[in-house]
């Protein structure tokens, strides 16, 4: 009986020859991301917790300090002066301010076939690129870092059939929104979910990861892609090589497979207070925003930032609406200076930060006051997830945050 | 002339907003809010243990840097009748009065004090500590005038005939 | 007797003579109110019974200090403010597009020989088109609202002549800060600033406003550069004997005269937690730092992003030490970036934010904790401002806040 690729990586991780879904393996595991958010706690458990720690190694560790920059507040900085002074002292890849972890993690460390750790929710973004990534508490980080073996659940896997291609207007984050509000918020919990087909080779990287990001918003440890020649091309150009390229066997076994017409996806908006609370933005339109947000490593990707460009040049944020345009990376942030896009969106009126989580995470920029709604590309929309609890997130593509930011209320593209 | 006395807290010179209230707090919805954070960065203590009528000695320069109004404010919300201090920064002094909070300039008393001490003051005319007097200097009269009225609101609220003269 | 600037500059405004010592009541002709104090002026405004303000042309507000909101409460004051405009008919207003001090002179708000309050210290900035202005608290603001008049003493003045050309890696910044040095942090008090000389004649309005902008920080109420053609081109406006003759008369009287040599200024640094604390850079060169800032009203402007590109150019912010840069308006921003400058920035590793106050007014946009040190192109090193009360804040120029990027350390450029 045939594998699945999540099995695959686990397989290859446990060092057997096969697994099977409700097995659990001890595994070497690849890599071990930490960002701000939670890494000082980790810092505080290895030195207080454990007798003569050490880091297994100390390779497989990257650091990011990307929630709170620049910082906010004394202890967000004391947060961040605790990391970079461990980093310094024990030589770990360290990023301070430079993006969102997940998209520094893309663009220089993430390989398909490896098997990696990441103490975010959102680690499962790596399966754009065929890696398994998944995200971790404290406890579980730090047992990695000092033995670099962890244990998991092989998971089932929910396998998704794509055919047919987005209609112009249309974004992955649609699609994936669409996907969360079928399977609902816990549909793939404790689950892998695979995307294949001949609809996943039209989509771009940029797509592919917005995709993978948002899987653990159905609740999915991890989701994975086919590694083709789009990854591949992705990787040969930032120097990299894949670990392995796994792909599942004709005979492996899903829990569900779902075939799904990217031609028939609209654009969708993700209401208050759940992920999985969607409808067509239409239905949204009109709905008063004090806020919108174009960012996060959901959607704050170069070809992000191309969509709300081209929407808004020539044209101004509406003057009650605060705009927030917030690059996912360096990387991300310098080309879009060099194409123009960064000055389009000066131009028109938007705030234009530097690369970082920002609103969506909800602490040091651009929080929203009591009552107030947001339109965001960021990845939740909980209940005082941007800010005050009594406020409203509103989840959208860039296409549609933006065009909402121009109007001061809910509006897809096309009602420009 | 008014008289009152009370005890002694002593700080230094170039005492600034920042110390006096710190930005980090200017948002804050009320100057209650902001009362438990005066001083934080120098004396994080002593906005907890200051009492009503309690008097602030200082040096030179006192609440310079920024124009923000909650720096007097937040001193007489904390129950300070007066800072004697050996001279005060412009901004802050111009808001002091326009809030009604009780400014006095003297240069010897600093250092004669020590905290916890008690002194009386006479208004316009001295302070006397341990028996000795400090001579201080009378305002101008188109600020006693402000004070008079009780401060600037309602000096203007006056002017647009809501509030009669007493 | 011979009338010093702002002798001229309040007689012209109130059509009386006048002289060091007179209070007087002065038209205003134009006010700033910016986004921390805006719910506390207009609460205060209404409290005293005004229905109508007393020009609305002559009121800009101005959102900077919580621009980005980084607290939960933040956005009340723009939800305030916006509501004050919606009452009572403000145009002029700017929601993000920089910091208060820096848009009032480049959006056009301020002419030479103007009367300008503003609720915040630095409003002194505008002495650099040669406008009297200066800071207020909220209720004197909500007076004037309503009244368009404001009570001052006309001050003495201090006049501070610099002549000869300056070292290349010395800047407007280091000459400012060496006056507060040498004046003392209450060395101005009550006192108007007067610049003149050669030196001051040759820089650009940019300059001059770094220094007017910190003319409080030696508790000055103003400080004033004499209008010129550079003045008139950056205001837009034809230069006339209208702003030409509010120089001061050369027989005008001062109550201190100061006078440098500009070849033997050096670059300094103000050092923790005072503005007065003023060291040559070369005395604490190697000082390990843990972070650099460029930006604020003193020193976010296009020339000062430019010349800090110009030391990092091909650089790296040296390992574990963060730049970051805080251009002061929108318009900055958007110069720096058809210029080429944020790219030279980025490259070499900063972290490049939205205009606004950031850092400089320490609510977000880099704050410290205990141990860390700063070196920073803003106007105030007081203990607090930027965290903890154990940061330790350098107060310097753009180019040696860029040179010390790179070094990881004091360094002099």
């Amino acid at each position: 009986m045939g594998m699945t690729i999540a099995e695959k990586i686990i397989a290859a991780a446990a060092g057997v020859e096969r697994v099977r879904p409700g097995d659990i393996y001890t595994v070497e595991v690849d890599q071990l991301m930490s960002n701000d958010g939670t890494t000082h706690l980790t810092i505080d458990m290895f030195h207080q917790k454990l007798k003569n720690p050490q880091i297994a190694d100390v390779k497989k560790l990257v650091w990011i300090v990307d929630h709170n920059v620049p910082a906010d507040s004394p202890k967000t900085a004391a947060t961040h002066k605790k990391m970079r002074d461990f980093a310094k002292e024990h030589g770990i890849t360290f990023y301070e301010g430079q993006g969102v972890c997940h998209q520094i993690m893309m663009e220089n460390h993430v390989r398909p076939g490896e098997l990696i750790f990441g103490a975010d929710s959102h680690t499962c973004a790596y399966g754009a690129l065929g890696a398994f990534g998944t995200g971790v508490g404290c406890t579980d980080y730090l047992y990695a870092m000092v033995t670099g073996k962890s244990w998991v659940l092989v998971p089932e896997t929910l396998k998704f059939n794509l055919t047919g291609k987005l209609q112009p207007g249309v974004y992955a984050r649609d699609l994936i929104l669409t996907i969360i509000g079928q399977i609902g918020a816990n549909g793939a919990n404790y689950k892998a979910m695979e995307f294949g087909g001949e609809g996943l080779k039209t989509l771009t990287m940029s797509d592919r990861i917005s995709i993978c990001n948002l899987c653990v918003e159905a609740g999915a440890k991890t989701a994975l892609m086919e590694v083709d020649d789009t990854a591949l091309r992705y990787l040969e150009e930032r120097g990299r090589s894949p670990k392995h390229v796994f792909a599942s066997d004709g005979d492996a076994v899903y829990e569900k497979e779902y075939t799904i017409d990217l031609g028939s996806i609209r654009p969708i908006v993700a209401k208050p207070h759940f992920v999985d609370n969607v409808v067509e933005a239409k239905e949204c339109a009109g709905v008063k925003i004090d806020e919108a947000f174009l960012g996060s490593c959901n959607n704050g990707r170069l070809e992000d930032l191309r969509v709300g460009a081209a929407l808004i040049k020539g044209r101004k944020v509406h003057p009650l609406v605060r705009f927030l345009v917030v690059p996912a990376s360096k990387e991300v942030y310098r080309q879009a200076l060099e194409e123009g896009l960064l000055q389009t969106f000066m131009e028109a009126g938007a705030i234009v930060m530097n690369a970082n989580c920002s609103v969506c995470w909800g602490s040091c920029q651009g929080v929203i006051g009591e009552g107030e709604v947001l339109i965001s590309t960021g990845t939740r929309n909980f209940k005082g997830r941007a800010g005050h609890a009594d406020s409203f997130v509103y989840l959208a593509s860039a296409a549609t945050v933006t065009a909402s930011a121009i109007k001061g209320e809910i509006a897809t593209a096309d009602m420009l | 002339m008014e008289k009152f006395t009370g005890t002694v807290w002593v700080l230094g010179d170039d005492i600034d907003t920042d110390i006096i209230i710190p930005t980090e707090y200017l948002a804050l919805k009320t100057v209650e809010d902001m009362k438990p954070y005066a001083f934080s960065p120098l004396r994080p203590e002593l906005a907890g243990k200051i009492q009503v009528g309690d008097i602030l000695v200082a040096g030179k320069n006192f609440g310079c840097g920024s124009s923000r109004e909650q720096a007097p404010e937040v001193i007489k919300a904390l129950g300070i009748r007066a800072v004697v201090a050996k001279s005060f920064a412009r901004i802050f002094f111009r808001n002091a009065i326009n809030n009604g909070l009780l400014l006095i300039e003297q240069d010897q008393l600093q250092k004669a004090v020590s905290e916890g001490d008690t002194v009386t003051v006479t208004v316009n005319e001295a302070i006397s500590h341990k028996g000795k007097d400090y001579p201080i200097v009378s305002l101008p009269k188109n600020l006693v005038d402000i004070i008079a009225a009780g401060g600037l609101v309602k000096a203007m609220r006056r002017r647009n005939g809501l509030d009669k003269e007493d | 007797m011979g009338r010093t600037m702002i002798e001229k500059i309040i007689e012209r405004n109130t059509k009386q003579a006048v002289k060091p010592g007179d209070i007087v009541d002065v038209s205003v002709d134009r006010v700033m109110i910016h986004d921390i104090f805006i719910p506390f002026v207009a609460e205060k405004f209404e409290e005293m019974g005004f229905t109508r303000l007393w020009d609305p042309e002559k009121v800009v507000l101005i959102y900077d200090h919580l621009v980005p909101a980084s607290q939960v409460d933040d956005t009340r004051h723009f939800r305030e403010g916006n509501a004050f405009v919606e009452k009572y008919g403000l145009t002029h207003v700017h929601r993000s597009d920089g910091i208060c001090h820096q848009l009032m002179p480049e959006a056009g708000y301020v002419k030479p020989g103007n009367v300008v309050f503003g609720t915040d210290s630095h409003t002194t900035t505008y002495g650099c088109v040669g406008a009297f202005s200066s800071g207020i608290g909220y209720t004197e603001m909500a007076s004037i609202l309503g009244t368009g008049t404001m009570w001052i003493k006309v001050p003495e003045t201090i006049r501070v002549t610099i002549e000869g050309e300056l070292p290349a890696n010395v800047t407007s910044k280091d000459i400012i800060l060496r006056l507060i040095g040498d004046l003392g942090a209450d060395g101005a008090t009550y006192q108007a600033l007067e610049f003149a000389g050669d030196t001051v004649e040759r820089m650009t309005i940019a300059s001059r406003m770094t220094m007017a902008n910190m003319a409080i920080e030696a508790g000055a109420k103003c400080a004033l550069f004499v209008p010129d053609e550079k003045t008139a081109e950056y205001c837009k406006i034809e230069l006339t004997e209208k702003e030409t003759s509010l120089a001061a008369d050369e027989d005008a009287s001062y109550i201190r005269q100061v006078v440098y040599k500009a070849e033997e200024l050096l670059p300094v640094l103000a050092c923790p937690s005072q503005v007065d604390n003023i060291k040559p850079v070369k005395e604490l060169a190697g000082t390990a730092i843990d972070q650099v800032f460029i930006g604020s009203c003193t020193n976010g402007r296009l020339e000062d992003l430019m010349a800090a590109a110009q030391i990092l150019k091909g650089k790296k912010v040296a390992p574990f030490v963060k730049l970051i840069v805080t251009p002061a308006s929108r318009k900055v921003y958007q110069e720096a970036a058809a210029n080429g400058t944020l790219s030279v920035l980025a490259e070499a590793g900063a972290i490049i934010t939205h205009p606004g106050c950031g850092l400089c007014c320490g609510r977000t946009g880099g704050i410290l904790t205990d141990g860390e040190r700063v070196v920073a192109t803003n106007n105030r090193n007081f203990l607090g401002r930027m965290g903890t009360s154990k940061v330790e804040i350098f107060l310097a120029s753009p180019k040696t806040a860029a040179a010390s990027a790179v070094a990881g350390r004091i360094a002099q450029a």
